[in-house]
C-alpha cells in the first residue's frame, strides 16, 4: 500500500515553483485518493533512516497536516477521517512514529514528537490508544539520553493537545513524576533537563491535584525555582516561563513562595541575560493581572468575603523593592525602539510591568516614583529625562485624581516644554505619549478638577499641532494626545473649549495624512483616528465645518479609486486609506444624522457618497468592506425612506456580505446594516426581503460561520418583521422552525460555563428580539392567526429562561417585552394560554419589582397587554 | 517548543478606532431598534403614561363618556400600527396649537395671559429614563441629551422610577441655546393636560427652577431651561411683553385662556399675534428668506379633491379637479403649496367664499400639516389691513370703560 514519496517531497521543497506547484499537486492527489496509502508512505518516509532528513521532515509535517487544521470545521473532518481507518493502518503508522522517538536523527525525533501529539490528540479522548503515555514513561526511564529527551518533548506536546480530564490522574502523578525528575539539578544532560523543563509547561494545567497537595507543591516549586539558576541560559528561560505560568494558574497557593520569588527575579532583572530577565519581568506582569481582576472582582459585587480568590495582595507587599527595580531598567532603553515596531526590552517590559503595578496598588506607588522622576528629569543624558517621563507617564493610570492632579498641574507646562524643546526623539515621544494619558486619564467630565483651562488650552493644542510635524512615531504619540484631549470634552454640551481652535485641528490632521511619510509609526490612521474622535467629541458650534469636511473626504475617497494598475503593495496601502476614510465619513454621518438640521444640510451628499461606497465595494478588502458597510448602515439611518432609491444598486454587496463567511465581521457588520435598512425603508423593503431572508437562512444553518454572528440574524428577523408587517407571513414556516430548535438549545445551560452562558443570553435575546419583532409586525393583521400555533411553545420558551434563572437583564427585559406583544397581538386568543404561564405571573412580577428601569417599563407594558388580552 | 511570545501593548491604547467604530454602529442600532419596538408599542412611554395616569382602572374611560377628544386619539393598540411618518404625525399631534388671532377675544384682561414668545423652534421636551429628548412639530428629534429634569439625565441622585417623566413644552432659542418653556404638559409623572393653564403656569414657576433645570449647562445637564414671563393682559402685562425687555429674541406675543386645559390640535384658547416691531416673521418667507410677491398657503388634498386646513373640522378653501389631480399624480392626504393670487380671498358674512388659488407643488418634506384657517387670515390681514397693537390696547380700554361706565350705572 506504502508508495516511494522522496522525490515528491523534494520537489515539493524545490525552488522551481512549477516543479513545487506539481509536487504539491500529486501529494494532494494521493491523499484524496488514497489516504490509509497516503499515511503509510508518509510514515514509512520518517521512519526510514536512509533517507535524506528533509524528505523525511517534511513527511512529518505533511501528515501532521492530515490529522489537524487550524480551522474548525477542517479540522473536526480531518480527525473523523483518522478515526475511520482501518486499525491495523493506524497502527502500523503509530509504530513507525513511536519508533522513531529512538532515531539517531534529531530532526526526525522531533517531527515524530508533533505527530503523536496530533494521534493522541484524536485519539485519547476516544479512549483510544491507551498504551501510549504507559510507552512514554517507559522510554523516559531508558538509558540513551536522546529517547529520554524525545518522550519527554512527545509528553509536553501531548499535554498541549488534549485536555486534562482526558487523562487519569494516576497518569497525570506518573507523567509529573517523570517531567519533574527530568527537570531535576541531578539530570545531568541538558537536553534532558530543557525537554522537561518545558514539558512542564504544558502539564501545569493538569497538575490541580498535585497543587492543592502541600508536599507535592512545594517539591514542584524547589525544581523550578532550582531550574531558574540553572547554568544554562535556555534552561533559566524555560523554567521562567512555567513561574509565569504557575502565577497565573495558581496564583492562590503562591504566598510560600512568594518571598523566594521575589528574590530570584530581582537578581534575574538585575544581572542575567535579557531573554531570561524579560520572563522575571513578566512574573510580576502576570501577578499584576491577576490581582488587578480579583480586586476589580471585589469592586464589582458588594464586598463580601466569598469571593472566589482572595486576594493576597503580593504586589503591595512587595512594592517598595519591586519599584525600586523596576525602575532601573527603565534607563536600559534601546537607541531606536520607538521606530521598531517589534521591539521588546528591559525598559519596555519594566516600563509596562510599573503600569500594571500603579494600575494595581493606586495612590501607594506615587511616593515611590516621584523622586526618580523629580532626579531624572531635568538630566543631561537623554536615557534619564526619557526614563523619569516614562515613569511620569505609567503611574497615570490607578492612582487617584487626587494624587495626580497637583503633580500633573505642576508637570503640564514642563512636559509642554519638552515636546517642543528636548534635543531627543525619544524623549519627545515618551513626552507626547504621557501627555496622552494625563488626557486620557485625568481630563473630561467626571474628573472633578479640570487640568486643563482657558488659560493652559491654547498652548496644549498649539504645541501638540506643532508637534505633529515631528518624526512620524512623535507625531503619532502627538496625534493620541489630541485624540483623548478631544474624547474629555465629549460631555461638555453646546460649547466646548476647542471650538476655537477647531478649523486648525481638522486642518493639521489632514495635513499629517499627506505626510509622505505617514505610512511610518501608524501615523496615517493615527490621524485619521483623531480626526473621528474630534468630529464626534465637536458641537453644534462647528457643524458647519463637519459639513465642509464632507466633501473633502469624499475628494479623498474619489481619488483612491482613480488610481489604476497599482502593485500588490500599492493596493494594500490603498486598501487601507479606502477603510480610513469610510470610517471617517461613517464618523461624520453619524455626527450629522443625529440632529435634524445638519442632517438635512447633509442630505446634499448623500447620492455622491453612496456612490463612491459603492464604487468602494469593487475592491477585495475586508477591512474595506466592513468600514463601507458600517458607514452605509448610518447613511440609511440618516436618510430614511429615501434610501430607498440606492436599493437596487446596493442589493447584491448586501448579499455579498451577508455571504461572507469567512471574514465573519463583514457578515456580522451586514447583518446590523439590514436592521438599518429595515428601520429605513419599513415596507418599501419588501421587494428585497425573499433575497434577504434566503441568505440569513443559509446562514443560520451553515456551521462554517462564525457562532457570534448568529443572535444577531434572528435579531434581523424582528426588524425585517417589524418592517414588513403582515408580509413576513410567508417566512413564518422557515423562520419559525429555526427559531424554535435555537429556543430548545438555549433554553437550558446546565453545567456551560461562563463563556458559555454570555453566549446563550445573547442567543436568547436574539431569538426573543425575533419573535417581538414578529408580533409586533403582525399586530391588527387578519394574518394574525397564523401566529397561535406557534405560542404555546414561545410561552414555554419564556417560562423556561424563568426557570433556568440564569438570564441578564437584558434578556429578561426582552423576554418580558415578548409576553406583552404576544398578549398585545394576540389579545383574547391566548388569554387562557396566557394566564397558564408561570411567566404571567412570577416572572412579570419580578420585573415588575426590578430595579433596573427598562425591565420595569418593558414589565409595565406587558401588565397592561396581559390585562387588556384577559379582560376582552 | 519555542519560548513564548510576552510583548504586551507599549505605549498604545488598548481599544482601535475601528473596534470603536463598530461598537457605536451596533450601540446605535440597538438604540434604534429599541426604539422601533417602542414604537411598535407604542411605548414612546409618555403617551402610554399619560393614559395610565388617567384611566387607571381601565373600565372608567369607558364609564366616563366623552372625556376629552385626545384621551381616545391615544388609544395604544390604535396608534401602535401607525409607523415612520404616521407615528410621528401621531406624536405630533400632542402639541398644543395656537390659532392666530385674527379678532380680539372677548375678556381679553380678565380671562387671558400674554407673553412674548421667544424666537426658535417649538418642540416638546420629554423627559424620561435618564435622557431627554426634544422633537420638533414635525415629531422629527432634535437633541437628545442629559438634563436636570427629572429622569432627565443618568445620574446617580435621580430616582430611576420609570413613572417619573416630564413633558414639557418648549420653545428652543438658538442664540443663547436655551429651552424657553412655554407650558407644563406631565411633571415628575403628574398629568396637567386637565389642568387650567393658570395652574399650569403656577406649577411650571415653582417647579422648574428647584430642579436646576434653570442652572448653566453642566456635563449632566446639557441646555439650560428658563420660564418665561407672563403677565395678565392687562394695559400694563400686554404693554410689557409688547415693548419691554426680554432676555431672548422675540417671536409676537402668545395669550393663553386662563381656563384652557391642555389641548392638542388647534385651539382658540391660545391664540398668537405679532407685528414688525415684536417679531422678524410678520410675514412668511420661502425657502430662501424672501418675502414671496404672493401670499402662499399650504392646503391638503381631500379623496373628493377638495382643498382643506388643518383644522378640525377643516375649512375647505376650494376644489381640484379630477383630471388635473391624475395628470400630477397627486394623491388624496398630499399636502400642497398654492398662491393667493390678485382674486384673493373673498369673504361672506364673515365666513370665506372663495379664494383665488393658484397651484405652485408641493411643499418641503419635513412639513406635516397643512396650514389652519387662522394662519391663512391673519397672513391675509397681514399684508392688507393688519390687526394692530393699538387695537388690542384699544379693546383692553374699552373693556375698561365699559366696566367703569358699568358701575356708574
Amino acid at each position: 500500500m506504502a508508495m516511494e514519496v522522496t522525490q515528491v517531497l523534494l520537489s515539493a521543497q524545490s525552488v522551481d515553483s512549477t516543479v513545487r506547484k506539481h509536487a504539491e499537486e500529486t501529494l494532494k492527489q494521493f491523499q484524496e485518493q488514497n489516504l490509509p496509502g497516503f499515511l503509510l508512505s508518509l510514515s514509512a518516509e520518517l521512519a526510514n533512516e536512509e533517507k535524506p532528513v528533509d524528505s523525511r521532515k517534511l513527511a512529518g509535517l505533511v501528515l501532521k497536516n492530515a490529522l489537524d487544521a487550524k480551522e474548525q470545521h477542517r479540522k473536526y473532518e480531518l480527525m473523523q477521517r483518522w478515526l475511520s481507518l482501518d486499525v491495523t493502518v493506524k497502527s502500523q503508522i503509530k509504530a513507525c512514529l513511536l519508533q522513531m522517538l529512538s532515531s539517531t536523527v534529531s530532526d526526525a525525533r522531533s517531527t515524530a514528537s508533533q505527530v503523536i501529539a496530533k494521534v493522541a490528540g484524536i485519539e485519547l479522548p476516544q479512549k483510544q490508544w491507551p498504551e501510549l503515555i504507559g510507552m512514554l514513561l517507559a522510554n523516559v526511564h531508558q538509558v540513551p539520553p536522546h529517547v529520554k529527551q524525545a518522550s519527554l518533548e512527545t509528553l509536553g506536546y501531548m499535554c498541549e493537545e488534549v485536555v486534562p480530564e482526558v487523562v487519569e490522574q494516576d497518569q497525570v502523578n506518573k507523567i509529573l513524576t517523570a517531567v519533574v525528575q527530568g527537570m531535576n539539578a541531578s539530570e545531568s544532560n541538558i537536553e534532558v533537563r530543557l525537554a522537561a523543563t518545558r514539558a512542564l509547561y504544558n502539564a501545569l494545567g493538569f497538575a490541580q491535584a498535585n497543587f492543592s497537595n502541600d508536599v507535592e507543591r512545594d517539591y514542584i516549586m524547589r525544581v523550578v525555582c532550582e531550574a531558574t539558576l540553572s547554568p544554562e541560559v535556555k534552561i533559566r528561560q524555560a523554567a521562567y516561563e512555567c513561574l509565569v505560568s504557575i502565577g497565573s494558574t495558581y496564583y492562590e497557593k503562591l504566598a510560600p513562595y512568594i518571598q523566594d520569588i521575589f528574590n530570584i527575579t530581582s537578581k534575574a532583572v538585575r544581572e542575567d541575560e535579557e531573554p531570561v530577565a524579560l520572563q522575571a519581568i513578566e512574573f510580576w506582569s502576570s501577578i499584576c493581572d491577576e490581582e488587578i481582576d480579583i480586586l476589580e472582582e471585589y469592586g464589582s459585587r458588594e464586598f463580601t468575603a466569598d469571593s472566589d480568590i482572595p486576594c493576597y495582595y503580593f504586589i503591595k507587599q512587595a512594592l517598595p523593592a519591586l519599584v525600586p527595580m523596576l525602575l532601573e531598567t527603565l534607563l536600559k532603553q534601546e537607541e531606536d525602539q520607538d521606530q521598531d515596531e517589534g521591539a521588546w526590552n528591559l525598559a519596555m517590559a519594566g516600563g509596562t510591568c510599573l503600569g500594571l503595578v500603579a494600575r494595581t496598588v493606586g495612590d501607594d506607588i506615587v511616593p515611590l516614583v516621584l523622586p526618580f522622576i523629580e532626579e531624572n528629569i531635568t538630566k543631561a543624558d537623554w536615557r534619564q529625562r526619557e526614563a523619569a517621563t516614562y515613569a511620569f507617564g505609567s503611574i497615570l493610570e490607578g492612582p487617584s485624581p487626587d494624587k495626580l492632579t497637583p503633580i500633573v498641574n505642576v508637570a503640564l507646562s514642563f512636559m509642554l516644554a519638552a515636546l517642543t524643546k528636548d534635543p531627543s526623539s525619544h524623549v519627545k515621544d515618551t513626552t507626547a505619549w504621557t501627555l496622552g494619558r494625563i488626557f486620557e486619564f485625568l481630563h473630561g467630565s467626571t474628573v472633578e478638577t479640570p487640568i486643563i483651562t482657558p488659560a493652559n488650552c491654547q498652548q496644549i493644542v498649539t504645541v501638540l499641532l506643532e508637534s505633529m510635524k515631528d518624526a512620524p512615531n512623535v507625531a503619532e504619540k502627538a496625534c493620541g494626545a489630541l485624540y483623548f484631549l478631544a474624547q474629555g470634552y465629549e460631555d461638555v454640551g453646546s460649547t466646548s473649549p476647542l471650538t476655537p481652535y477647531f478649523q486648525e485641528i481638522v486642518q493639521s490632521l489632514l495635513l499629517v495624512t499627506h505626510r509622505e511619510d505617514a505610512g511610518e509609526s501608524r501615523l496615517r490612521t493615527a490621524a485619521y483616528e483623531t480626526l473621528n474622535e474630534v468630529v464626534r467629541c465637536s458641537t453644534e458650534e462647528t457643524a458647519r465645518l463637519v459639513l465642509g469636511l464632507v466633501q473633502v473626504i469624499m475628494t479623498e475617497l474619489h481619488k483612491t479609486l482613480e488610481a489604476q494598475k497599482l502593485s500588490s503593495d500599492e493596493r494594500d496601502k490603498q486598501n487601507e486609506l479606502q477603510g480610513l476614510l469610510c470610517g471617517c465619513l461613517q464618523v461624520i454621518i453619524q455626527k450629522l444624522g443625529a440632529s435634524e438640521p445638519t442632517k438635512y444640510a447633509f442630505m446634499q451628499y448623500a447620492d455622491q457618497i453612496m456612490n463612491l461606497f459603492l464604487q468602494v465595494f469593487a475592491c477585495r478588502s475586508a477591512t474595506v468592506h466592513e468600514e463601507a458597510m458600517l458607514a452605509i448602515g448610518a447613511l440609511a439611518y440618516a436618510t430614511g425612506p429615501n434610501f430607498a432609491k440606492y436599493m437596487p444598486e446596493f442589493y447584491k454587496y448586501l448579499e455579498m456580505g451577508l455571504q461572507n463567511f469567512e471574514e465573519y465581521q463583514v457578515c456580522a457588520v451586514t447583518v446590523g446594516v439590514v436592521g438599518d435598512i429595515c428601520r429605513a425603508l419599513e415596507d418599501k423593503i419588501l421587494p428585497f426581503c425573499d433575497g434577504i431572508m434566503t441568505q440569513l437562512l443559509k446562514d443560520l444553518s451553515s456551521n462554517q460561520l462564525h457562532r457570534s454572528v448568529k443572535p444577531p440574524i434572528f435579531s434581523c428577523f424582528g426588524d425585517i418583521a417589524l418592517a414588513i408587517g403582515e408580509n413576513f407571513d410567508k417566512y413564518l414556516m422557515y423562520a419559525m422552525p429555526m427559531l424554535q430548535s435555537a429556543a430548545e438549545l438555549s433554553a437550558h445551560t446546565s453545567g456551560a460555563d461562563d463563556e458559555m452562558i454570555e453566549y446563550t443570553n445573547l442567543l436568547r435575546n436574539g431569538i426573543l428580539e425575533a419573535y417581538s419583532g414578529i408580533f409586533q409586525g403582525f399586530k391588527n393583521s387578519p394574518k394574525t392567526q397564523l401566529l397561535i400555533p406557534y405560542a404555546p411553545h414561545i410561552l414555554q420558551f419564556l417560562d423556561s429562561i424563568y426557570m433556568e434563572k440564569d438570564m441578564d437583564d437584558v434578556v429578561m427585559k426582552t423576554a418580558i417585552g415578548v409576553l406583552g406583544d404576544l398578549a398585545d397581538t394576540l389579545g383574547s386568543n391566548a388569554g387562557s394560554l396566557i394566564q397558564q404561564s408561570l411567566s404571567s405571573k412570577d416572572f412579570l412580577n419580578e420585573c415588575l419589582s426590578s430595579e433596573d428601569h427598562l425591565i420595569k417599563e418593558s414589565a409595565e407594558w406587558a401588565r397592561l397587554a396581559i390585562s387588556r388580552a384577559i379582560s376582552v | 517548543m519555542a519560548p513564548h511570545d510576552l510583548r504586551r501593548p507599549f505605549k498604545r491604547a488598548a481599544i482601535s478606532d475601528q473596534q470603536r467604530r463598530r461598537e457605536l454602529s451596533l450601540q446605535r442600532q440597538a438604540q434604534n431598534r429599541r426604539d422601533a419596538q417602542h414604537q411598535a408599542r407604542f411605548l414612546a412611554h409618555t403617551i402610554l403614561s399619560l393614559q395610565n395616569d388617567s384611566t387607571e382602572p381601565e373600565q372608567e374611560l369607558e364609564s366616563a363618556p366623552q372625556v376629552e377628544q385626545q384621551a381616545q386619539d391615544f388609544d395604544v393598540r390604535q396608534a401602535a400600527r401607525l409607523r415612520g411618518p404616521e407615528a410621528r404625525r401621531c406624536f405630533a399631534k400632542q402639541l398644543m396649537l395656537p390659532e392666530w388671532m385674527i379678532d380680539v377675544p372677548e375678556r381679553l384682561n380678565t380671562d387671558w395671559y400674554v407673553c412674548a414668545r421667544p424666537a426658535g423652534k417649538r418642540c416638546f421636551v420629554v423627559s424620561s429614563n435618564g435622557t431627554t429628548v426634544s422633537r420638533l412639530r414635525n415629531g422629527s428629534m432634535l437633541h437628545r441629551f442629559p438634563s436636570a429634569l427629572p429622569n432627565g439625565a443618568r445620574t446617580n441622585n435621580s430616582s430611576r422610577s420609570g413613572q417619573s417623566y416630564c413633558i414639557l413644552d418648549c420653545i428652543f432659542h438658538e442664540p443663547d441655546q436655551t429651552y424657553y418653556v412655554i407650558d407644563m404638559v406631565c411633571w415628575a409623572g403628574m398629568s396637567l393636560y386637565e389642568c387650567t393653564a393658570e395652574f399650569r403656569f403656577f406649577w411650571l414657576n415653582s417647579k422648574l427652577v428647584e430642579t436646576g433645570a434653570c442652572n448653566d449647562p453642566s456635563p449632566y445637564h446639557r441646555y439650560r431651561f428658563m420660564t418665561i414671563l407672563i403677565y395678565n393682559c392687562d394695559q400694563e402685562g400686554l404693554t410689557a411683553a409688547y415693548a419691554g425687555p426680554a432676555p431672548y429674541v422675540k417671536d409676537g406675543l402668545l395669550f393663553y385662556n386662563k381656563h384652557a386645559h391642555y389641548q392638542p390640535g388647534n385651539t382658540p384658547l391660545v391664540l398668537v399675534w405679532k407685528d414688525e416691531s415684536c417679531s422678524q416673521y410678520v410675514i412668511d418667507t420661502d425657502s430662501k428668506g424672501q418675502i414671496p410677491d404672493q401670499q402662499q398657503v399650504v392646503l391638503e388634498l381631500l379623496d373628493d379633491g377638495r382643498l382643506a386646513t388643518s383644522d378640525d373640522p377643516s375649512i375647505i378653501f376650494g376644489c381640484l379637479e379630477q383630471d388635473f389631480i391624475q395628470k400630477t399624480e397627486l394623491q388624496a392626504g398630499n399636502l400642497l403649496r398654492f398662491a393667493i393670487s390678485e382674486g384673493g380671498l373673498c369673504f361672506a358674512d364673515g365666513k370665506l367664499e372663495r379664494a383665488d388659488l393658484h397651484y405652485l407643488g408641493k411643499p418641503n418634506r419635513a412639513r406635516a400639516f397643512a396650514d389652519s384657517y387662522s394662519k391663512v387670515i391673519f397672513q391675509y390681514t397681514a399684508r392688507h389691513s393688519p390687526l394692530r397693537i393699538e387695537h388690542l390696547l384699544a379693546s383692553i380700554n374699552s373693556v375698561n370703560e365699559e366696566e367703569n361706565t358699568d358701575m356708574v350705572g
